[in-house]
């Protein structure tokens, strides 16, 4: 008799809480069927490729490397690493478990790491629980984070989910904050034309720093950066 | 049709190509440039890859193995090209980048630009070791004066011996862990100055825009505000009507006559993969240091049974790339700092040049060190190790949650780094040779890497790495990891890792030493011309890219007035 199935079918507990994301939702249900829903990421991107890899992007979004049950998982885990019960949105409002799905695909050495650690979640979670981990209760599956969210745990049988875990945040933040809800949790401004002029006067005074006169004499005057260069046979600026 | 005669051909379109095409054609010579990657226009909305947001990329700008430094990273190429290998003999390491486009590597270099010395030139003179050039810092100044006015680069007048002052545009101001690295290289009396980058922070001319600040010089700026071959050379010759462009286009070999001379290429066009043939005058090969010497070893002709230029055995030898180590610290000081647009130029506004010349160290030649740091915009590793810095504040690591976010927030632009680059002692043993066993998707014979580094580079590294600590820790820093040692040649890169791999055809008066005379013009073929940093007989602490765009200059000169000679 398969142990796991027969564990499952005896505890099988709900979903504490259902995300809905508001537009272009992909959402996937566990086996308890309550329902974890994000926001879809595009299947197509337009950012300069050559022939070459369009083609290798089109192949890789074209395959399918991680089974649904998987899919839930990721999505609970990016879930609980940036909830998305904050006013600047969270790993699902980011379309996370997407993004996860790609760059597996796109790394060969996270697919193993994240299938397995998927499985040994499921395995620890069954053994402590008695369900696979996004079949357990919310205050279960906190439990199990508590267990393995740390690296300065070193209990051995937890180094394994330690890892996975480690790699499952790194994803998460990572794609969260290259998104566009991303760039305002964090207040990223930048990224756009603008003309330079140095670090803002009061942030020098606030860490007890400032422009000498004679390194700033060799800097630019931005009032004059549209008038053509020219020098003096000294090799001095003239204009 | 009449077959075509060009006066030059040229191969390869980056630093060296490109500053040798666009003087011949300005010459009013009949040019062809050879390219063997595709165009390439960073404002071709099809293929601008600044100003991206990381989202419009499914990879958030992570690498890829066809661009290795992110995907939005304007280099097509890398070290690894699919049906282009090389081979390494025994435990050589070498890695060898190559650009597959039009500007090849000037599209996403790091702009720093940085005239050699005088000593650069006669290092033989000071330690003993290598060769000196047949030239002298006085022979190639009129013409780094003359790259600077053309091309536009800023930096500041120093008066230092070695680090020559230029015809700069203004620098831009220091960066705030730029002045935290200030103070700190200051207490240790490490000198420190503006960086020297070719990026146009004051209009140049009419035909070129000015910076705008988005810090993404190394995607290639639709502007023009930063040097790429591309786009402030070739485009220009372009439009003069005296250049005939072919892309796609890899070259097997020059062709040679009774006499030795060169009559031409035969290439192969990627994209039906024919052979063809070119009749040219003269050729000036700028493929880069080792593509040229393989372009080279693969002419063989009974004039030059070991291949062209070959006869003494030097095509190939002192291969020499820069030595290269890094660290990074955590400044405490920065932590929940302000955040504002600091994105700058591309990389740095400060640098520190070389400062020990006249000190006894157990290692020759020096190293100069670039400064990281900032609030540089989140891209793919943004976020990885979060909050590693809570070790030094007994604050847990890992977790989850929304604390998580005031982490990231806590530590951006809390860290400050310091890349050196140092000059190695070229090797006579040290070469890239024909493999010939392996060929490559066209049917041509590979290279192969036979390169060790020496003591020197070792001892080097090591006092690299005594440096960053240091200037890290007087900067405010608690430095990151462990210090490399010994077991790992502190922390010394791979041969080739830097992408500075000059020495291959190297310059002299001795034929049976030397592969090309000072003008690049090859011992074996008068009408054959260096003008990439084959040539170099030593790669200064300096970036090379000024160094070849002067040489290819007076390589052109000298080949327009040869031609008024009627010697070719």
């Amino acid at each position: 008799m398969n142990r796991r199935e027969t564990l499952k079918s005896l505890f099988l507990a709900p979903l504490a809480g259902t995300v809905i994301a508001s537009t272009d939702c992909r959402g996937l249900s566990t086996n308890s069927g309550s329902q974890i829903s994000w926001t879809q990421l595009p299947n197509e991107y337009s950012y300069g490729r050559t022939d070459a890899e369009k083609l290798s992007d089109q192949q890789l979004f074209a395959e399918t490397y991680f089974r649904e049950h998987e899919l839930v998982t990721i999505a609970v885990l990016c879930d609980i690493i940036l909830p998305n019960d904050h006013p600047n949105g969270g790993a699902l409002d980011a379309g996370l478990p997407d993004f996860v799905e790609f760059m597996v695909k796109d790394r060969d050495r996270y697919k193993l790491p994240v299938r397995g650690g998927i499985a040994w979640l499921d395995n620890y979670s069954i053994d402590k629980f008695g369900a696979d981990f996004v079949n357990i209760a919310e205050e279960q599956r906190q439990h199990i984070c508590d267990d393995i969210a740390y690296p300065d745990n070193d209990a051995p049988e937890l180094q394994a989910g330690i890892s996975f875990f480690t790699l499952m945040r790194n994803l998460t933040l990572t794609g969260f904050y290259t998104t566009e809800i991303g760039f305002r949790d964090l207040g990223y401004v930048g990224n756009t034309p603008n003309v330079w002029d140095g670090v803002p006067e009061e942030v020098l005074r606030r860490h007890g720093k400032s422009y000498e006169a004679e390194w700033l004499s060799k800097c630019v005057d931005q009032s004059t950066r549209d008038v053509v260069a020219d020098w003096d046979d000294d090799m001095n600026l003239t204009t | 049709m009449a077959e075509q005669i060009y006066d030059a051909i040229i191969i390869g379109s980056g630093a060296g190509g490109g500053m040798a095409t666009h003087q011949l054609a300005n010459a009013g010579l009949k040019v062809a440039l050879i390219e063997a990657g595709d165009f390439y226009d960073p404002a071709d909305e099809a293929q601008r890859t600044q100003l991206r947001n990381p989202w419009e990329s499914p990879r958030r700008g992570a690498s890829t193995g066809r661009r290795p430094f992110g995907d939005y990273n304007s280099c097509i190429g890398g070290w690894e090209i699919d049906g282009e290998p090389y081979t390494q003999k025994g435990d050589t390491e070498f890695m060898w980048w190559r650009g597959r486009m039009l500007g090849g590597r000037t599209n996403h270099w790091g702009r720093i630009s940085l005239r050699f010395g005088p000593l650069d030139f006669k290092r033989r003179d000071s330690d003993g070791l290598g060769d000196n050039w047949p030239i002298g810092y006085e022979d190639i100044s009129p013409y780094y004066d003359k790259v600077d006015k053309l091309i536009g680069v800023f930096g500041s007048n120093e008066g230092l011996y070695n680090d020559p002052d230029g015809y700069f545009l203004p620098a831009p101001k220091p960066r705030l862990h730029e002045l935290y690295y200030i103070d700190g290289a200051r207490k240790q009396n490490v000198p420190v100055i503006p960086a020297r980058k070719s990026i146009l922070t004051k209009r140049i001319s009419n035909d070129r825009g000015v910076c705008f600040y988005c810090g993404q010089c190394s995607r290639a700026c639709g502007i023009h505000a930063d040097f790429s071959s591309s786009t402030v050379l070739i485009y220009p010759a372009l439009n003069g009507g005296q250049v005939d462009l072919l892309t796609n286009s890899m070259v097997r070999e020059i062709t040679t006559d009774a006499e030795g001379l060169a009559t031409g290429v035969r290439y192969i066009d990627k994209r039906d993969r024919q052979e063809y043939e070119l009749k040219g005058r003269t050729v000036v090969v700028a493929a880069s240091a080792c593509s040229t010497a393989r372009i080279l070893l693969n002419s063989m002709s009974p004039q030059h049974e070991n291949g062209l230029g070959n006869s003494g055995d030097h095509v190939g030898r002192y291969l020499h790339d820069s030595t290269g180590a890094s660290r990074a610290a955590f400044i405490p000081d920065l932590m929940d700092r302000d955040i504002y647009n600091e994105d700058g130029v591309g990389g740095m506004h400060v640098y520190t040049p070389w400062w020990l010349e006249d000190e006894q160290l157990d290692f020759t030649r020096g190293y100069h060190l670039e400064i990281g740091g900032g609030m540089s915009m989140p891209s793919y590793g943004f976020g990885f190790a979060a909050n590693q810095y809570n070790e030094y504040l007994d604050q847990r690591i890992g977790g989850y949650g929304n604390q998580l976010r005031d982490d990231i927030r806590r530590f951006y632009g809390a860290r400050l780094s310091i890349a050196c680059r140092g000059e190695s002692v070229p090797q006579y043993s040290n070469r890239c040779e024909l493999d010939p066993s392996v060929v490559d998707e066209w049917g041509i014979p590979v290279l192969r890497f036979d390169y060790q580094w020496t003591q020197h580079e070792i001892n080097q590294a090591r006092h690299m790495q005594d440096t960053m600590e240091e200037l890290l820790e007087a900067s405010g820093g608690i430095v990151l990891g462990d210090k490399p040692g010994a077991d790992e040649t502190y922390g010394l890169t791979q041969p080739g890792e830097i992408i500075h791999e000059v020495g291959t055809t190297r310059m002299g008066i001795d034929p049976s030493t030397s592969v090309t005379n000072e003008f690049g013009q090859l011992h074996d073929a008068k009408n054959v011309f260096v003008a990439d940093a084959g040539t170099f007989v030593s790669q200064a602490d300096k970036n090379p890219t000024w160094t070849i765009l002067a040489l290819a200059w007076r390589t052109s000169d000298y080949i327009v007035e040869q031609m008024k000679q009627r010697n070719i």
